[in-house]
């Protein structure tokens, strides 16, 4: 059953496990560092569809699919979906997830998602409510630039602090049972905002929640940063990590050399022009669902804190000059013979 | 120790990288500079040619324009940008691009209200405010000129 340890976190007794997962990516994330760990890489990145929104539905039913198969399981075993993604009234998600007939909860919690629709399976799991969930989540680098920036083809520039949202999608069954990784905890994090306005530097505008989620749950179940193989954030990128560090440290749970973030290891940002690194709920959902889960499952990693990190804005926000909110939610992952 | 929101602001420009503005704008000059030489290099054939100075202007602005927008449509134009900022900016090919790219965007919305609609959402405020200014200087002018 789920209990609630300290102030916010949440431990799950009987540790539900990831039975599947799945992981596929458009053709930059493919041509990243990590593009052998992939399911599936999409050289056109518009899927064969029309519309960018249809792509990125597209991209979520391939990892949907490839997730579920992988556990061994239909759709139509599946007791709730957890899903979202980074458009309008989620519509990557629910036009990807419509033909499933799966009772669903659309998630919003901008690229902390994956964490959210996670910790929200897991605990759903536990407490008995349900036997089997899936948590999916998308982002496109089209759809997502059309909806929050500029036109494609519009020349621009992009500042140093910007990064590149990921055109990619990641899947996870959680169920009771297997030998796959548990999910031992997770701590849901608060609207965090220290007055960052610029949305071309997103990474600093979420820094503070992070930092906030981790001291949050290093309180509350009395564990400190080096207790932990890895300590990976969603998607802080560059400015972003450098600011978790000193924020941490302020706060007295100094990050080592275990600490990293999906934004970062997506790309190879020396070759690949992504600026500061990778965004987007895409971002950390496919480098979970095929580099770190795998790491976990080979045993390289036994103890792993995955924390989704959210900017909370929207284009008419920050047209009207508001500064931005940020949130970051934390998973505790443990391999499955820990 | 809480970090307040101005320490964290302090804290963020430090670690913030900053755009190369002299390699940008070194770029923009050279990019911006070759634009309009060759603009200038337009007018001059047009002229040789034996049109008017008046007519081989409005023939460069058209080229110039038809050629941003070809470039916009085969995916060129923005990686140009990307290195030469400004100097694809100012010019008129950068008012072209303004256009065109919205345009191609936002035409999976339907040619009325994606493509028509949508394709001044950038070049919009340049054309109000542009246009607005033009007629109150010509209203300033005449009225020096009703006074002379």
């Amino acid at each position: 059953m789920p209990e609630r340890k300290g102030q916010y976190t949440v431990t799950l007794s009987s540790r539900p496990t990831i039975l599947g997962y799945a992981a596929v990516v458009g053709k930059r994330e493919g041509e990243g560092p990590l593009g052998r760990y992939f399911d599936m890489i999409f050289e056109d990145t518009t899927l064969g569809e029309k519309t960018w929104e249809k792509a990125e539905s597209a991209l979520q039913r391939e990892a949907f699919t490839r997730a579920m198969n992988k556990a061994g399981m239909s759709p139509s075993q599946l007791n709730y979906l957890f899903a979202g993604d980074l458009l309008n009234q989620s519509i990557a998600s629910t036009f990807g997830m419509r033909e499933y007939g799966v009772p669903m909860l659309g998630q919003f919690g901008a690229c902390s998602t994956m964490a959210q629709t996670l910790a929200l399976s897991a605990i759903f799991v536990d407490s008995g409510a349900a036997d089997l969930c899936c948590a999916v989540t998308s982002s496109h680098f089209c759809s997502a630039e059309r909806q929050f920036r500029f036109p494609l083809e519009y020349g621009g520039q992009r500042p140093q602090t910007a990064q590149w949202t990921a055109t990619a999608s990641g899947a996870a069954v959680v169920g009771m049972g297997g030998s796959g990784v548990k999910i031992a905890a997770a701590t849901i994090g608060r609207i965090t905002d220290l007055g960052i306005t610029d949305a071309n530097n997103m990474g600093a505008a979420m820094a503070p929640a992070a930092a906030d989620t981790l001291a949050t749950f290093f309180q509350d179940t009395a564990t400190k940063p080096d207790d932990y193989d890895l300590i990976i954030t969603g998607d802080l990128a560059a400015v972003g990590s450098d600011l978790l560090r000193q924020l941490s440290e302020r706060k007295g749970y100094p990050l080592g050399a275990n600490y990293t973030d999906c934004g970062l290891l997506i790309y190879d940002r020396n070759k690949q022009d992504v600026h500061a690194g990778g965004s987007g709920c895409g971002c950390s959902a496919a480098v979970l669902c095929s580099y770190l889960l795998g790491k976990m499952e080979q045993g390289e990693l036994k103890s792993v804190l995955f924390i989704g990190t959210g900017a909370l804005m929207s284009p008419t926000s920050s047209q009207q000059g508001e500064s931005i909110p940020g949130i970051a939610h934390l998973v505790h992952l443990v391999a499955g013979g820990a | 120790m809480e970090v307040t929101g101005q320490e964290y602001r302090q804290m963020n420009k430090q670690t913030a990288p900053k755009s190369p503005v002299l390699k940008n704008c070194i770029k923009a000059f050279l990019i911006g500079g070759l634009i309009c030489a060759l603009g200038q290099v337009i007018v001059n054939l047009v002229q040789n040619a034996g049109m008017e100075l008046k007519e081989a202007r409005m023939i460069c602005s058209i080229t110039l324009i038809a050629a941003s927008a070809i470039l916009t449509a085969f995916n060129v134009y923005d990686n140009i940008a990307k290195h030469a900022g400004a100097g694809t900016l100012v010019p008129i090919t950068g008012f072209a691009n303004a256009i065109v790219s919205p345009a191609i965007e936002f035409k999976s919305e339907g040619l009325i209200v994606g493509l028509a609609a949508k394709m001044f959402t950038i070049a919009g405020p340049v054309l109000v405010y542009g246009i607005t200014t033009s007629i109150l200087y010509g209203l300033i002018l005449n009225l020096i000129k009703l006074f002379r």
